[in-house]
Formats: structure tokens, C-alpha cells, sequence
């Protein structure tokens, strides 16, 4: 025999589980409006000439953003050749040499590294390297990014290293390669789809970081020579001409917008695809 | 791959090898690169601390205590007070947090106990997409779309009907602790879902299958069992978001006004730590007006460290618990 559940339960039950359903849709529905916005705002405003001409004097209408695409890519290039060695190699010592309480207290540093406000990290770079050298560069905006990839390198790599299966390892030793040989021939090589993604939504992830750029890379109007002077970014571009008054710069930070979340959300779909087939894939 | 001849050479090694020739085998190599690698982390975060705590010491030394607690910010004067900020950045965090929570463990809600597991997934691969929007993105639309949208309907609709509230009173010009706290609110929303969804989903079936058998409805299910089993987890998710609201910049910068003021109502416009980091750090002239921004930067890492290690201990004791 069945329990009757009285009228007034039943009604709950419904009105909580349907709102609960539109909480969801106005989240998702956020989405596809920024998408949506950005999408048909930055088409309208982009051109030819947003990739290949230099930012025009103020007042002037029309110029591009080449420069701070390339400079962009410049500073992100810095980024990775500081943050992704360091949080490989050390994501390796974690999943493969590390004893329990020592790998403990580097998680949970990581962990808090990977917590510091981007801003914070920003004052460390302006005084570890603008304040000596005594200048804004790309170099200053580069070390403030790569400190920022470390802690995500490190987890990507952990984990992924600890997704190798162990009798993997068993057989390369057991054919008398060193530990260092098993690791670096065999379990890398067997985590490396893996270990790319987690690296390219590294990048993602700060590729678009604006804050610590403020007072490392600065900015700059014209092409930044080598690595030393200040560079434009497109994250900073963005902000600066989003607070500007001049309509004209509100259509070019749309496009550059537009640009970056285009870069940034292909890159994210992409990494996180591969690594959704990535377990089945390392275990072949 | 090792070579037969290598084979034959590790079984003819003696048991004790001396350093030199493990060195040659590559092993200790590996091993020593790797854990420079690992204490250079620590050293970059003990340098992190470091330098902060340094080039605080001026602003230490000079107005103790009270920076904390003072609120005039006169670069020109030479009297540097921070509770303005502090202010600006704990009332925008709450307000978002106000709207992230319910929106969140509500979205998270959904996604765990009701959304099929395909629908749930693909739901859950948009909404982290959400995450991976940049914060100045997010600072673009504020100011262009946010802003109007506030300023036509939402702050109308609050002064008719909640404008007997001292929050809720003065003019609005656009910028404000309000529109900064809805820009934050939609920012903090999907870590609040993505953790939240996964500690719901540790929850175990019996404890479900158990209320249901009693003649609980679905909602009753999840409301008095599965989210009493998951609150820690979910707090945890909540503290997450927190420290991530507490630190944000440029989507702040952009729409709360940047006027250091402590203003009761939610319509004037405010200023908040990172905020002022952010928009005075690259002009700042004279070492006390340096030393002062450098020390905000000092507050707002030591908060954002505690809440982070609190929602890391959190989290972590659900999952054990569930393990």
C-alpha cells in the first residue's frame, strides 16, 4: 500500500526542484550572453587593421592592436619558459621521488601560491625586477605571469604522472633502466597528451590576466625592442581603452575583447577535450 | 630502452655504488634538478612573504596599527589610512556572496540530483567556461552592459520598493558598490558550482535511497539529508569563492568608482584594496605611499591565505570523510 505525500509536500517538492533548474539556466544563460554580447560587438569593430596597424595617437580615429598582440605573445613566451620548467620538474619530484609529509607541505604551499591575489603577485614582480633594473619591461610581466603558472604545472603534472600505470614503471626498471630513465622515457612520454592540455589551460588561464601586468609590463604605443622595455599587452589594451572617454577606443577594446575570450575559450574547449579522452588514451 | 648489455651492467654493480657512478647513470641528476625545482617554490612564496613584509616596514613603523583602522588616504598629505578599502573590498564580497550562494548551491543542486549525468556534465563543462572568462572581460561588460542595465531597471525597482533602507538611498551614478558586488557575484558563481556539485555527488546513494524509502520526497531528500552530509564541503566551496572575490581587481576597478570613501548605501561609489593596488601602484611617488600600497597588498595576501587554507581543510575533510 502506498503513502499518500500530502498536497502541500508535493508542491514544495515541485517549486524547489524547478527553481533549483532555473538557477542553473541563469547561470548557463550568463554564458551565451557574454558570448553572445562580445560575440556581436567585437565582429562589428574588428578589421584588417586591428592586427596589423599600431595604436593611433589619442584623438586620432582607427589603428590596431598589432603591437600588443605580438607583445602579448611575448610576455606569455617569457611566462612559459619560467613557469612551466619549474612546475613540471617539480610536479615530477611530487609524483615520483617525493616522500609523504615533504610533498605535503609543497602541495599545500602550491596550493596557497595558487590562492595569492594576481595583484599581489604583481607587486613582487615590480620589486624583484622592475625596481632594480629600474624600468617597466616585458621581462618584469613575464616573471609576474610565470610565477602565476607555477602552482596549475604542478598539479597538472602530479596528476598526471600519478594516472601512469605502475606496471608501466615495473617494466622499464625490470629492462635495467635507472629511475630517472623510467621517468623521463617511459612515464612522461606516456603522460604527454595529458601533460600538454594541462599546460595549455595553463596558459589560458593567464593569458588574460591583466592586473599583474599594470606596473610590470606597463604598456606602450609603438613595438617594444627586445625584452627589456615596456610592452603593451592585449588584457591591458582592453582596460585602457575600456576607461577611456573616446568612443572609437570602446570599439577597439570590444574587438581586442572579443579577440582574447575567442583565444582564450578555444584553447579551454580544446585542452579540456583531449583530457577528457586523455585516461583511456595513456592506457592503451 | 635499456640495452642488454646495461642489464648485465646493473647486475655486476655492487650493492653500495659510489656516488660518482650513480651520478653518471643519470638518477641522481634527475633527482637533484627536480628538487631544486620544489624548493624553489617554496623559496618564490617564502620570497613573496618576504618582500612584502619589507617593503611594508615604512608604512609599519609610521601609522601602526592605526593604517588599519584611519580612514583618510592623502597621498599629497602624507597620511595614508586603509579602512575605506577594507571596507569597499568586505562589502563587495558580501554582496556577492549574497547572490552567489543561493545561485550556486541551488545550480549545484540541480546538476547532482536531478540533471542527468550527460545534461549534468555538459552543464558543468559551460558554467567552468565561465571561469576561464577574464576577470577584465568581465570588467568590458560591467561597464558597458551592467552599468545601463543597473542604472535603468534595478536601482528604480530597489528605491520603490527597498528604498526605506539606508543601503538603498542617495543618487546613483553608475559606479558603485553595488554594480562592483553584482560583477563579483556572477565571477564567484561557478566555483561555487563546480565544488559544490562535486562534494553533493560524493554524498553516498544509501543516505538518498534511505529517506526516499521512508516517504521523503525528492526535495525533502536532498534538503534535510544530502545537503546537511555535504554543508562542510559546501562552506568549503563558499570560503573558495571568498578569497577569489577578496583578491579580484580588474573587474572591481572597473565599476566601483575608485573614491575612498565609507559610504553606507550601496549606491555611492567605493574603492577596495586591490582596486587602489591597482590603479595608484605604477604612479606612486615618495617611499610612505609606496610602503602603504605594498602593505594593502600584504592584508589583502594574509586574507586571502587564511580563507584559502581554511576552505582547503574543508574540503579536504569531506572528501576523507567520504572516502
Amino acid at each position: 500500500m502506498m503513502m499518500e505525500i500530502s498536497h502541500g509536500r508535493r508542491i514544495v517538492n515541485v517549486v524547489m526542484l524547478s527553481l533549483s533548474g532555473v538557477c542553473t539556466i541563469l547561470v548557463v544563460g550568463v554564458l551565451f550572453f557574454i558570448l553572445g554580447y562580445l560575440f556581436a560587438h567585437g565582429i562589428r569593430s574588428l578589421n584588417w587593421a586591428f592586427f596589423t596597424q599600431l595604436p593611433k595617437p589619442s584623438g586620432e580615429i582607427g589603428g590596431g592592436m598589432a603591437n600588443a598582440i605580438v607583445g602579448s605573445g611575448k610576455v606569455l613566451l617569457l611566462a612559459t619558459l619560467i613557469g612551466v620548467p619549474v612546475g613540471f620538474l617539480a610536479g615530477v619530484f611530487l609524483a615520483e621521488y617525493s616522500g609523504k609529509t615533504f610533498a605535503f607541505v609543497v602541495r599545500y604551499t602550491v596550493d596557497l601560491l595558487n590562492g595569492v591575489p594576481s595583484i599581489v603577485v604583481g607587486i613582487v614582480a615590480y620589486a624583484l625586477v622592475v625596481r632594480p633594473m629600474r624600468h617597466f619591461s616585458a621581462l618584469a610581466g613575464g616573471v609576474a605571469l610565470g610565477i602565476m603558472m607555477i602552482p596549475i604545472a604542478v598539479r597538472t603534472t602530479e596528476e598526471f604522472l600519478r594516472a601512469v600505470p605502475n606496471p608501466l614503471r615495473e617494466g622499464a626498471m625490470a629492462l635495467g633502466a635507472t629511475k630517472a630513465k623510467t621517468i623521463f622515457t617511459v612515464v612522461v612520454p606516456a603522460a604527454i597528451s595529458g601533460l600538454a592540455s594541462g599546460m595549455m589551460l595553463n596558459l589560458a588561464r593567464v593569458a588574460g590576466e591583466t592586473a599583474p601586468l599594470l606596473f610590470t609590463a606597463l604598456g606602450n604605443m609603438f613595438w617594444s625592442r627586445g625584452w627589456l622595455q615596456p610592452i603593451a599587452t592585449l588584457p591591458v589594451m582592453i582596460y585602457n581603452y575600456a576607461i577611456a572617454p573616446e568612443e572609437d577606443l570602446h570599439q577597439q577594446a570590444w574587438a581586442a575583447g572579443f579577440v582574447l575570450l575567442t583565444l582564450v575559450l578555444v584553447i579551454n574547449i580544446t585542452a579540456r577535450m583531449i583530457i577528457a579522452r586523455g585516461p583511456a588514451s595513456s592506457r592503451r | 630502452m635499456a640495452t642488454p648489455s646495461s642489464i648485465t651492467d646493473v647486475l655486476r654493480r655492487p650493492a653500495s655504488r659510489s656516488f660518482v657512478s650513480r651520478l653518471r647513470a643519470g638518477n641522481e641528476i634527475a633527482y637533484l634538478i627536480t628538487l631544486v625545482a620544489t624548493v624553489s617554490i617554496l623559496a618564490v612564496v617564502g620570497l613573496i612573504v618576504a618582500e612584502l613584509w619589507q617593503n611594508s616596514q615604512p608604512t609599519v613603523k609610521t601609522f601602526g596599527w592605526h593604517f588599519l583602522h584611519t580612514s583618510t588616504w592623502d597621498p599629497n598629505g602624507g597620511t595614508f589610512g586603509a579602512l575605506p578599502f577594507i571596507y569597499g573590498t568586505c562589502v563587495t564580497s558580501f554582496l556577492a556572496l549574497l547572490i552567489a550562494i543561493p545561485l550556486g548551491v541551488a545550480s549545484a543542486i540541480f546538476l547532482a540530483e536531478m540533471a542527468p549525468p550527460k545534461i549534468s556534465n555538459f552543464l558543468t563543462f559551460l558554467i567552468e567556461l565561465l571561469a576561464a572568462v577574464p576577470s577584465v572581460i568581465y570588467g568590458l561588460l560591467g561597464i558597458f552592459i551592467l552599468l545601463p542595465i543597473i542604472r535603468e531597471y534595478l536601482v528604480p525597482f530597489l528605491r520603490s520598493t527597498l528604498g526605506f533602507l539606508p543601503i538603498f538611498r542617495g543618487p546613483f551614478y553608475g559606479v558603485s558598490l553595488l554594480s562592483a558586488g553584482l560583477v563579483l557575484s556572477v565571477m564567484v558563481v561557478p566555483f561555487i558550482v563546480s565544488v559544490s556539485r562535486e562534494v553533493l555527488l560524493a554524498v553516498p546513494v544509501e543516505q538518498r535511497e534511505a529517506a526516499l524509502a521512508l516517504g521523503a520526497t525528492k526535495w525533502e531528500t536532498t534538503w534535510q539529508i544530502v545537503l546537511p552530509y555535504a554543508s562542510t564541503g559546501i562552506v568549503g566551496s563558499v570560503f573558495l569563492s571568498l578569497a577569489r572575490a577578496l583578491g579580484e581587481t580588474m573587474a572591481v576597478t572597473m565599476v566601483i568608482g575608485n573614491t575612498p570613501a565609507i559610504a553606507a548605501s550601496l549606491f555611492s561609489p567605493g574603492y577596495s584594496i586591490a582596486a587602489v593596488i591597482a590603479n595608484e601602484f605604477a604612479e606612486a611617488s615618495g617611499q610612505l605611499y609606496v610602503s602603504s600600497l605594498i602593505f594593502l597588498g600584504l592584508v589583502l595576501f594574509g586574507l586571502t591565505i587564511v580563507i584559502n587554507a581554511v576552505a582547503r581543510i574543508l574540503i579536504l575533510t569531506t572528501s576523507q570523510r567520504n572516502a
